[in-house]
């Protein structure tokens, strides 16, 4: 089965997670909630694999 | 108003059951003269089993009600003898646009496949769907069968016994009672039948309220199906524009849980909702309004011994999908064949359990589907909002997010998968026609296959050869045999990866089995094991 990589996996992780917070900057509540979703959204959609997807949604309520 | 409300279609008259001393049996009473009813008791005449209509009403429904008609029932119709009025009456329609507050954000094509009679939908007011089916039944009974529809007969009881069901009837001369072996309530979602018999009806309850309001004017609207999320004339909810023959306009608002109904369906209060929709300088007149609420839910089984549900009787969803009237009909298609059998003999009383089986597998596709629009036109959370959103704002530039959207999934004919009366399949064979599933439409010899197909078994043999007729234990399966040469079309819909085809077709038109050559000791197993023989 293929497998959520929860390894890390992203180049120069630091500046992604500023970029992630730069979209948020100067925006209200309902509008960050609305840009989170749609961000949800597009990544689901790239990802495509429902397994995947069923995995990350899984961790994502595991974790919290 | 429109005077079809108003002229009885089957005017009560005294039937000479109602001076007998002892109550007269009939073979099969149907309860209920809605399409689902109808169309019941036109497959029983046709079939040569006499058949009694009971309706506590003489006139087709009030209002347009049910307005989508897909393309399976209208197969349906076809094999009932009356698809043709329906669909040269019919508005035929495949463009849909959905609009998110002020803009478009896309539109769909249903691209219906071509090299099929039917088209993928119509609309068509409900009660020219109802007339049509009287006409059917009008038909029948000139032709001598035995089809009767009895206006202003009320059942006020029901006995149900082993082998038989007694009716108390009212009547406006006063009430009698009839036996029946076999009743099929088709009574509609509030089924009195259903009520009295005590049996449960299981599912959700939506909060939420719709205002349909059909009316009659001169636009010049394309004929597509119009679906607004949060439009600027009815904020924070829904509506949906559609058009019926005559100029008749379906326009549904959403309204949220806490209204006050009086209030809403006043027509000045109407005027306001339309004149901001449409242009204040719209001209038209209202053909009917109603408020609607809507339940998805169903009953546990579709028959308790000789009482069996179907339509709305049986199950509801709510009306996004067009998966109402549409799977009633599919109910009926899928019953009739069963009891005709068991009525003759041939079948054991247990195929009814496939029945419930069959159609109950349809009803929870149906629910499924409709409660997943419904969830995402009347979002339940906060969180649900923020997401359908989303999808929208994302719908209108990232082609992604079109599937997402949900304004209802249109009624798809029902795939009988995992079903007991399933026979072998074939690997090679394209799996659109797996066992379980409704014969698709191909030409054939400058008409249709499907009008080839339905009403007793049939063995459908594609380049390769069998005998004429088969005789499986008073069961006889007739060839009708075609040729793929020149047919491409049926071909790739048909053999696929097979050089030749042998199919085994249920008197509903379903796939029960399939193979590549005949073999009769298969097909004998196949047609016991289709009608609960096996």
């Amino acid at each position: 089965m293929t497998k959520l990589n929860t390894k890390p996996n992203i180049d120069g992780a630091d500046d992604f997670y500023a970029s992630l917070l730069d979209a948020h900057e100067g925006l209200s509540k309902s509008q960050s909630d609305a840009l989170a979703a749609r961000l949800t959204l597009i990544l689901a959609n790239h990802i495509g694999d429902r397994k995947i997807l069923d995995q990350a949604i899984a961790a994502a309520k595991a974790a919290g | 108003m429109n005077k079809i409300f108003e002229i009885p279609l089957y005017a009560y008259d005294r039937s000479l059951d109602q001076d007998e001393e002892t109550p007269v049996r009939h073979p099969v009473i149907i309860i209920g003269a809605g399409p689902i009813g109808l169309g019941a008791a036109i497959d029983l005449a046709q079939q040569d089993v006499p058949v009694v209509v009971l309706d506590d009403n003489d006139k087709v429904s009030f209002g347009s009600r049910a307005i989508c008609f897909a393309k399976r029932p209208l197969e349906i119709l076809d094999r009932l003898g009356c698809g043709a009025p329906m669909v040269d009456k019919g508005v035929e329609w495949d463009v849909g646009k959905v609009f998110f507050d002020t803009r478009q954000i896309y539109d769909f094509n249903l691209l219906p496949e071509d090299d099929h009679a039917r088209p993928a939908f119509i609309n068509l007011q409900q009660y020219y769907f109802e007339e049509y089916l009287v006409d059917r039944v009008r038909a029948l009974q000139a032709e001598g069968k035995q089809i009767e529809i009895r206006g202003k007969n009320k059942v006020a009881a029901i006995g149900a016994h082993d082998d038989h069901v007694t009716l108390e009837i009212d009547t406006p001369e006063g009430p009698y009672n009839l036996e029946a072996d076999w009743l099929i309530a088709c009574d509609g979602a509030a089924s009195p039948t259903r009520q009295m018999m005590g049996l449960d009806f299981v599912g959700r309850v939506f909060e939420d309220n719709f205002l349909i309001v059909d009316v009659i004017m001169e636009a010049d609207f394309p004929t597509e199906r119009w679906f607004w999320f949060d439009p600027p004339f009815n904020r924070g909810q829904s509506a949906l524009l559609h058009k019926q023959p005559d100029n008749v306009w379906r326009i549904d608002f959403q309204l949220g849980w806490d209204i006050d109904r009086d209030e809403e369906l006043k027509p000045e209060n109407i005027d306001k909702r339309l004149r901001a929709m449409l242009g204040e300088d719209v001209k038209y007149e209202l053909e009917w309004t109603s408020i609607y609420t809507f339940q998805c839910r169903r009953m546990e089984q579709f028959h308790k011994g000789r009482v069996i549900f179907a339509g709305d009787a049986a199950h509801q969803v709510s009306p996004f999908g067009a998966r109402g009237a549409n799977s009633g009909l599919q109910d009926t298609d899928n019953l009739i064949w069963k009891l005709k059998l068991i009525l003759d003999g041939t079948a054991p009383e247990s195929l009814l359990e496939t029945y419930d089986v069959e159609r109950i597998h349809g009803a929870d596709e149906n629910i499924l589907n409709s409660t997943r629009s419904t969830d995402f036109i009347t979002p339940k959370s906060e969180m649900s909002r923020i997401l359908r959103n989303a999808v929208l704002d994302l719908a209108e530039a990232h082609e992604f997010a079109r599937p997402l959207v949900n304004s209802g999934r249109l009624s798809v004919p029902c795939t009988y998968d995992g079903s007991p009366l399933n026979g072998p399949d074939c690997a090679s064979m394209p799996d659109r026609l797996r066992p379980g599933s409704p014969a698709v439409d191909a030409p054939l010899d400058g008409g249709w296959l499907l009008n080839a197909l339905g009403d007793r078994f049939q063995l459908l043999t594609i380049d390769t050869d069998a005998p004429a007729t088969l005789d499986v234990d008073g069961i006889v399966v007739e060839t009708l045999p075609v040729s793929s040469q020149g047919n491409g079309v049926l071909a790739a819909r048909y053999l696929g990866g097979a050089k030749t085809g042998v199919y085994l077709i249920r008197p509903d038109q379903h796939i029960t089995a399939r193979w590549d050559t005949f073999d009769k000791a298969a097909v004998c197993t196949a047609v016991n094991t289709a009608t609960g023989r096996g």
